[in-house]
């Protein structure tokens, strides 16, 4: 079962395949109508995706990282998150801990990078800290450690540099076309014209503007699959798919979306940065499936397997067939019981008080704030740029060193 | 010639075959061997977290001498039985799970302890070892059955003999039952 999901694999590299089809017709077609020969709108087209790709691959993860403004944490700052992310290590079989970073955020959502999983990073916003209970958190990091198992990060960076090219090449062009015709007519104009060259004419054009679109619903049909098996494997790796369906219906009852997300990385989160409260998102144009949908089919499941996860999809989704094939889901033999609810535990986990506490502190510590505890109670937190080597307590007179 | 061409491929082909069959039994056992050493580390992590637990629980808890010493015993048993198969560690495993377990719901009863910083770290700490140990044992067991799956199925388990693999055995813990705390509610 560790190995990766094979059918579902294939059907994610016909749909790659699809995209790269849909770039090289375009560079084809567009070297056809602005310099007379396909090579040299292929070759221009292939140079484009090189580049991106290989700023992708090996820039990708610092990009959106430091896009998202996420700091790195060792295990003192944040000793349970740290653990967390080691239990699902462990659970899904991963080789190396990922690093962990912490995006200071209200709204809650998380994110994994890495371009393979021995370079992976799992990003969690404060907001997420603070409002999900550990068994919930367990949830959320399994979804993103399973989406780094998966392979799905590559796989996404991939297809958004594809799908990169292709709206950057179409939107190119278009303006040449509009701006600079008279390439176009000129050279039709010394060809002798035809009937030939104004088909050339109607494919670029309706390329140039059907190429993104199509690449795109492409690539949110790819994400939306990967976002099931994310799920089904969470549930897998924590035998406890409750966790992850109360984490995502925590998320979805919070309506800030995130401030620094944007289009490109949004697939990367564990549900859309940008959906709006009471959207109904179940349509073409989301990289997510409906949160809701994805609650009710982990709330369904019987068992912890891929099986049970696949007929809870059918079920839900009311369609005969399931999200994988029947060779996938019989990796697994015999039944995966689900664990229990540790109640008895739970009762002595930090609330929701105590861990808006903590997170804001490991912000502070993250800032290079320096914490004194005062032995009346006080906590004082001295900025990065306090000069004196002493403080003194407001209320007791105390005087710590710094 | 035509004959002797389509002879060498079949055999090349079952070579490949043979080879590749071989590589992926190696690479399941060598998962099976990972996996065992992951809960290995886990559950000496949880030997060197006793002491440090029982030492800063003592002092609060004067009238529960038993549950302390029932926790200390589980674990010299575990450590006793360290170096045996699977079968007889889990069980020792299992029990010294049970006697935690039961100490931390008895320590539900006192609230300074539950005041206590050290103790909720430690307590952090415990938990999360406790987690750790059974999804390493829940890799390891979907390893193993993988691997047994390998070896016991056409047509690798003919390679299996061929190359003398053998059956991995299951980390079970027959304590299961009394591994889950006793239900008692202190509100």
């Amino acid at each position: 079962m560790w190995e990766q999901v094979r059918s579902n694999r294939i059907r994610s590299v016909v749909l790659v395949i699809g995209m790269g089809a849909l770039l090289v017709a375009l560079g084809y077609f567009l070297g056809l109508y602005f310099f007379d020969s396909p090579t040299a709108g292929l070759a221009m087209a292939l140079l484009l995706w090189i580049i991106m790709s290989l700023v992708g691959y090996f820039q990708g993860d610092s990009i959106l990282l430091s896009m998202s403004g996420a700091r790195k944490i060792t295990r003192d700052d944040h000793p349970r998150l740290y653990n967390i992310v080691e239990e699902m290590k462990i659970a899904s079989g991963l080789e190396k801990m990922p690093d962990i970073y912490i995006v200071d955020d209200p709204a809650m959502n998380a994110f994994a990078t890495g371009r393979d999983p021995s370079k992976a990073s799992v990003a969690v916003t404060s907001g997420l800290l603070q409002k999900l209970n550990r068994d919930e958190l367990q949830g959320v990091v399994g979804h993103e450690l399973a989406h780094v198992n998966n392979r799905d990060v590559l796989l996404m960076a991939l297809c958004s540099v594809l799908l990169g090219t292709i709206v950057i090449l179409s939107w190119y062009a278009s303006r040449f076309m509009i701006f600079g015709g008279m390439g176009g007519s000129r050279r039709s104009s010394s060809s002798g014209g035809g009937s030939g060259q104004i088909i050339i004419i109607i494919v670029a054009i309706l390329l140039m503007i059907l190429a993104p679109i199509l690449a795109q619903l492409i690539y949110f049909a790819i994400s939306r699959r990967r976002e099931y098996l994310a799920d089904a494997s969470s549930a897998l790796y924590t035998r406890y798919p409750e966790g992850l369906a109360s984490a995502l219906e925590k998320i979805a009852a919070s309506a800030e979306g995130l401030r620094s997300a944007n289009k490109a990385t949004a697939p990367m989160y564990i549900c859309n940065p940008f959906r709006k409260k009471g959207m109904a998102a179940s349509d073409l144009t989301s990289t997510h499936p409906p949160i809701s949908e994805r609650v009710r089919i982990l709330r369904a499941m019987a068992g912890g397997s891929f099986a049970d996860y696949n007929r809870a999809y059918a079920e839900v989704r009311g369609s005969g067939s399931g999200l994988m094939s029947a060779a996938t889901v019989a990796t697994v033999v015999g039944a995966v019981s689900l664990r229990q609810a540790k109640s008895e535990k739970i009762a002595l986990e930090p609330d929701e008080v105590h861990r808006a506490r903590e997170t804001s502190s490991v912000m502070w510590n993250l800032h290079d704030y320096k914490t004194v505890s005062c032995d009346c109670g006080t906590v004082l937190r001295t900025p990065p740029r306090f000069k004196s080597d002493t403080v003194k307590c407001p209320h007791c007179g105390r005087v710590h060193s710094v | 010639m035509v004959i002797g061409l389509v002879v060498l491929g079949i055999v090349l082909l079952l070579v490949l075959i043979l080879v590749g069959i071989y590589n992926s039994l190696v690479r399941a056992r060598n998962q099976v061997k990972n996996a065992w050493a992951q809960i290995d580390v886990q559950l000496k992590r949880r030997f060197d977290l006793i002491p440090n637990l029982v030492e800063t629980v003592k002092g609060y808890m004067k009238h529960e001498r038993e549950t302390l010493e029932a926790v200390t015993k589980a674990r010299n048993l575990a450590q006793q039985v360290a170096s045996s198969g699977a079968g007889e560690r889990a069980k020792a495993e299992g029990e010294l799970g049970a006697a935690l377990s039961r100490l931390i719901a008895v320590a539900e009863q006192y609230p300074d302890l539950k005041a206590n910083q050290n103790f909720l770290a430690l307590q952090e700490e415990l938990t999360s070892t406790e987690n750790k140990i059974s999804f390493s044992r829940q890799f390891y067991n979907d390893s193993v059955l993988k691997f047994n799956n390998q070896i016991q199925m056409f047509p690798s388990n003919m390679v299996a003999g061929m190359f003398g693999f053998t059956a991995a055995e299951f980390f079970e813990t027959k304590a299961e039952e009394e591994r889950r705390a006793p239900k008692v509610s202190f509100t």
